[in-house]
């Protein structure tokens, strides 16, 4: 199902969802634009790509996985933990196909026969993603490479394309088609066909796509060649910009708040770039340099991943990790060295 | 010859007895630089000194200990690496400094602020004498540099090296330095509450990915950071603006009198927090208080790695 929407109505409708349910979108302050939790009077920015990835929605920053009370002894309690599963519904409106798809990386490792991560479930269960086709690529925007496109429905319920005067909207699972329901949507007629003009057009701008096909291998086949992995990472400056605005990024750590009596033990996200990432009890660390650690950034996105999963990239190309790096350490520069790599031995 | 061309020749005669010397390449598109790391003949042609290689490179130094490296450093990065040396954490024999009398550099804010679309679509740039010529969806548009430069070199006061081993171009008339003093006096005037509120809504952006402080060359130990310390667990992990803002007030307070402002805090941080307007209130006071400032020579203790029984400027026995 297709329809139309003007921009103010777009406006109405996110600013109405905001009422019922936590609905995050781009949001232009202080000379950025991020992923905010819309408020009246907040104004839509959909005139570039969102800084931070909308990964929050469905796995937060930081989130509160319980509470311990501890009562003296002499109470005659002991202890008592309290689960803090998340409640309620989230609306995603203004990602970019990029950030839809990438989300769905995290299935195969948070819901496994064996292992499931009810926070994660439940979070994923209880968004609704509301997409906005690009126009046209950024410099650093690679999704056509990672098997995913600039109006890649994947992952999202509702997929948004620019046409003039307002959005053409596409239902994409059942979700997107009961909120293509409300009365602020038109009748798409002829701007349907806009909006798939505009898919190939901005397909066509995308260029020429890179095969990754030999990546997975190839970066195996460098695991043991520091050499390389230190010429790669000598810019590096091991923050954790390029993990943190990852969509597909998905360690965690968790720490434990302790005040007197209470506790609250927290989960948030990790960062392979740091040194404190995989830092063992004994003070030993299996990836010790920066070097190793860039590694496994990228050996885990694009061969280690791949290799566990269907031959998934775990990547959905979005380029955050390459525009907003201190140092412009650009991720497709070193899996391509590694690809193009000749063993001169 | 000009002043790449010098620089390259420069770099070619010690490039021998170096391990490697650091300068700038042009990055992922042509409005961006990108630090490159100068091994051999081949990677030297890469090099760019144009107002885009922004990156303090004297923050790679202290990962070089032990070895013989070469930086380039504009003015402010001479600052850094004099206040790296002042503080013994690198040793002087192991660094060769290429200078660059600087004429600033820009702030890619201002330029996504002057462009009529987003920077991340720009196709081409051609760099003049003193403009950006940027193409974006075929249109092309000029920027003065002197337009877009950033904050820092508006108010420099040392835009030539203060220690250099090859020094590049010419020299700049003597600057005054207090030109920056009142630069964000506008925000100091306003209200408690108006600074509370702005710094509540502005520090609700930051994730605490740590580039502000990984790409400090003053944040030295930042392995071994508190915020990342489990045992003890100094800082909350909660990702709010007050954990957030908390960690700032440390890592400002741990650069008294060391931060050589050079600005790149602010340029490193993803979502554009304004932590400069933090970094100057500091140095202010710490000018007014020790009359000290980071950086400019190399016989000055930092007065916070010291102490005189009586310092000159706070009057204990007043109260």
């Amino acid at each position: 199902m297709e329809r139309f929407i003007t921009q103010a109505n777009l406006e109405r409708l996110a600013q109405a969802l905001a009422e019922k349910s936590s609905v995050l979108a781009p949001v232009a302050s202080g000379g950025t634009t991020t992923f905010r939790r819309l408020r009246p009077g907040m104004q839509l920015d959909f005139s570039r790509m969102a800084v931070i990835s909308p990964k929050d929605a469905t796995f937060p920053r930081n989130e509160t996985l319980l509470t311990v009370q501890r009562y003296p002894e002499e109470s005659g309690k002991r202890l008592e933990l309290k689960e803090h599963l998340p409640e309620g519904e989230i609306v995603v409106i203004g990602c970019r196909p990029c950030g839809a798809r990438g989300k769905l990386i995290f299935d195969p490792v948070y819901e496994t026969e064996t292992i499931k991560d009810p926070y994660y479930i439940r979070r994923r269960d209880g968004a609704t993603f509301i997409t906005l086709a690009c126009a046209r690529p950024e410099t650093t925007c690679f999704c056509h490479s990672v098997g995913s496109g600039p109006a890649d429905e994947t992952g999202s319920d509702i997929l948004l394309t620019a046409v003039e005067g307002g959005f053409v909207a596409k239902a994409v699972t059942d979700k997107g088609e009961q909120l293509l329901g409300d009365s602020l949507f038109e009748d798409a007629g002829a701007k349907a066909e806009e909006a798939a003009a505009n898919h190939a057009k901005a397909r066509e701008l995308m260029g020429e796509a890179h095969d990754y096909a030999s990546a997975a291998k190839k970066l195996l086949e460098r695991f043991d060649d520091m050499d390389f992995w230190q010429m790669q990472s000598a810019k590096c400056i091991s923050c954790g910009a390029c993990t943190y605005m990852c969509p597909t990024c998905y360690c965690f750590n968790i720490t434990d708040d302790e005040a007197g009596l209470t506790s609250r033990r927290l989960r948030s996200w990790d960062n392979c770039m740091s040194h404190t990432f995989t830092l063992e009890g004994s003070g030993h660390n299996p990836r010790a340099t920066k070097a190793h650690r860039l590694k496994n950034r990228v050996g885990h996105k694009f061969s280690y991943y791949p290799d566990l999963h269907q031959g998934h990239i775990a990547c959905c190309g979005c380029g955050r990790c390459i525009k907003q790096c201190p140092a412009g350490v650009d991720i497709r520069q070193v899996v391509m060295a590694a690809q193009e790599h000749v063993d001169e031995r | 010859m000009s002043q790449l061309e010098e620089l390259k020749a420069a770099i070619r005669g010690h490039l021998d007895s170096l391990d490697c010397v650091i300068g700038w390449e042009e990055g992922y598109d042509p409005l961006h630089a990108t630090p490159l790391f100068i091994h051999t003949e081949a990677d030297l042609d890469r090099l760019n000194i144009s107002p885009l290689a922004v990156h303090n490179l004297a923050t790679y130094a202290t990962g070089f200990k032990g070895t013989k490296i070469g930086i380039v450093v504009r003015g402010c990065h001479s600052r850094s690496i004099i206040e790296l040396l002042t503080e013994k954490l690198i040793e002087r024999d192991e660094v060769v400094l290429f200078g660059l009398c600087c004429d600033g550099v820009v702030s890619q804010r201002k330029i996504r602020a002057a462009l009529p679309a987003d920077p991340g679509f720009v196709e081409a740039v051609e760099i003049g004498a003193d403009e950006l010529e940027i193409t974006i969806a075929g249109e092309k548009t000029t920027l003065k540099v002197q337009d877009v430069l950033a904050d820092k070199c508006r108010i420099c006061a040392y835009p030539d090296p203060l220690l250099a081993d090859v020094l590049i171009g010419e020299k700049h008339a003597e600057r005054p330095n207090d030109v920056g003093l009142a630069c964000q006096d506008d925000f100091e005037a306003k209200s408690g509450a108006e600074k509370l509120a702005f710094w509540q809504d502005t520090m609700s952006r930051c994730i605490r990915c740590y580039a502000c402080r990984n790409v400090c060359p003053m944040c030295v130990c930042q392995d071994y950071c508190i915020a990342g310390s489990r045992d003890p667990l100094w800082m909350s992990q909660e990702n709010t603006p007050a954990e957030n803002f908390m960690f700032q007030m440390i890592h400002v307070s741990h650069l008294t009198g060391r931060c050589t402002e050079c600005g790149e805090c602010e340029r490193a941080c993803p979502v554009d927090i304004p932590l400069m307007l933090l970094r100057r209130y500091m140095n202010k006071q710490v000018r007014e208080v020790f009359g000290h400032q980071a950086g400019i020579t190399l016989d000055k203790t930092p007065p916070l790695l010291t102490f005189q029984v009586e310092e000159a400027r706070i009057k204990e026995r007043d109260w």
